[in-house]
């Protein structure tokens, strides 16, 4: 078993497996954060429920954060060993005529999110923190309604902010439009449905990363 | 043709190594990219320098011996080929050509162009075959009834020459498409299935411990394969590894 865990194999299958997770999680991010367009009542009721529910709090949010970490950790660790695998770089090498830029550049897309949820932890997350168990507030409450709609247009108010979404989520599709079937083709799927699966795949890595660039300039034109 | 070449002149695996430039006047464009290379040798011996050192044995593109990464591509710009079957009409008049030896850690340059690929043999060796009874009770193998689609993909897996074009194109120095072929080809076959699991655990172990990078499937020696060796043979020798592991 050791030897398995020390494997190459077991370390795609390892990042695979994360990248499931974060994918499925980025989902259901997104269809939270798109409630917040349509309706300010559902968007604060959602936002409520998954920052108070213990089971979320407790149990989903220590697994994500692995998740993440685990994934970033994993990414640095198969991208120093490659290193180590190719000493001496070629003077000329045209990697554009048999691979895409996103496929080459994955640590560079990655590097551009892991800002981005460095950004997010400090904007979202942190404060979240302070006021729930460091102040012992799990009301949600602030002037008497709910706080998240409120707090989420007050983010986007700032063109800054707005131009960083943008960005991050521009790198994030790149960092999908290879990493999306390079997970399938990791675990071992690659078959009939893989043609499919790659549209599919591609559908996914433009258009999710889209749709939270929309939804930030929505409430920026809408604050 | 008349071209400039930039060649990797290195004198042993200690030598630091460099680009050196070359011109070769009146290049046929029938010649194959090594006769140009011996047209260039024959002007380096006739001016009593050292010719320049490459890889080459059948030069009909079935052995895998040719391995030179120029302009930037394992054997060259054309698909589907080894630098042998590369012709000079691949390159136009007054070119400037870029000629590397394939790199990766785990093949050393061991002089010029030539790259030591015996971590090929070696992989190999820990598991790329089959053990038959030769006591005289051998089962013919024809005798052996197999699906005709498993047969066709067991032999595309078996096409595979060990060129090492997968390692030097990847940006990872990967050879998972090798290995991939190598355990495809007997694991779609009954011979091969008695030993399967053994063979992938043995082979993935010593394809690490030679020190090739890891995949990360940007499809690249697919693309660059002379003999068209698909990533769909990635996928099953990681399905056998996790089959075999688990």
């Amino acid at each position: 078993m050791s030897g398995f865990i020390s494997s190459s194999i077991a370390r795609k299958v390892s990042m695979a497996l994360s990248a499931f997770f974060l994918m499925f999680f980025l989902l259901q991010h997104f269809a939270i954060n798109l409630t917040s367009v349509f309706s300010a009542d559902v968007f604060n009721e959602i936002s409520h429920f998954m920052g108070t529910n213990p089971a979320v709090q407790f149990a989903l949010q220590p697994v994500l954060i692995f998740g993440v970490v685990f994934h970033f950790v994993m990414g640095f660790i198969l991208e120093i060993k490659n290193k180590k695998a190719t000493t001496v770089k070629y003077a000329v090498d045209n990697g554009a005529a048999n691979s895409t830029w996103a496929s080459r550049n994955m640590i560079y897309s990655g590097l551009a999110i892991l800002a981005f949820i460095v950004l997010h932890f400090v904007d979202f997350w942190f404060p979240e923190i302070n006021t729930k168990f460091i102040q012992g507030d799990w009301s949600g409450m602030h002037d008497g309604e709910l706080r998240y709609f409120h707090e989420l247009q007050h983010k986007f108010a700032n063109p800054a902010r707005v131009i960083a979404y943008v960005v991050a989520f521009f790198f994030l599709a790149l960092h999908l439009l290879h990493g999306f079937n390079s997970a399938f083709q990791s675990v071992g799927a690659n078959n009939k449905y893989t043609k499919g699966l790659k549209t599919f795949g591609k559908l996914y890595a433009i258009l999710i990363p889209l749709g939270f660039v929309c939804i930030a300039i929505f409430h920026h034109l809408n604050h | 043709m008349d071209l400039t070449l930039k060649i990797w002149r290195q004198k042993n695996s200690e030598d630091k190594g460099q680009l050196v430039d070359y011109k070769v006047t009146d290049i046929s464009e029938h010649m194959s990219f090594l006769e140009m290379m011996d047209v260039l040798n024959e002007q380096i011996i006739e001016k009593g320098e050292e010719p320049i050192a490459f890889d080459h044995d059948c030069r009909e593109g079935i052995c895998g011996m040719c391995s030179m990464y120029i302009n930037g591509e394992a054997h060259g710009p054309d698909r589907g080929i080894t630098t042998c079957q590369l012709h000079m009409r691949s390159f136009k008049d007054g070119d400037t050509i870029h000629i590397e030896p394939f790199r990766a850690a785990a093949f050393p340059v061991i002089k010029d162009l030539v790259v030591d690929r015996t971590s090929f043999d070696r992989i190999q060796q820990s598991g790329a075959y089959i053990s038959v009874n030769t006591s005289g009770n051998t089962q013919d193998a024809n005798a052996i009834p197999i699906a005709k689609a498993a047969a066709d993909e067991a032999m595309d897996a078996a096409t595979c020459i060990g060129c090492g074009a997968c390692v030097a194109t990847c940006k990872n120095s990967s050879a998972m498409l090798f290995v991939g072929a190598k355990v495809s080809q007997y694991a779609l076959l009954p011979q091969g299935q008695v030993e399967a699991a053994d063979r992938v655990l043995n082979m993935v172990k010593q394809m690490d411990e030679e020190g090739f990078g890891n995949c990360t499937n940007t499809g690249a020696c697919e693309v660059e394969c002379p003999k068209g060796i698909s990533l769909e043979n990635i996928a099953r020798m990681n399905r056998e590894f996790l089959k075999a592991s688990l």
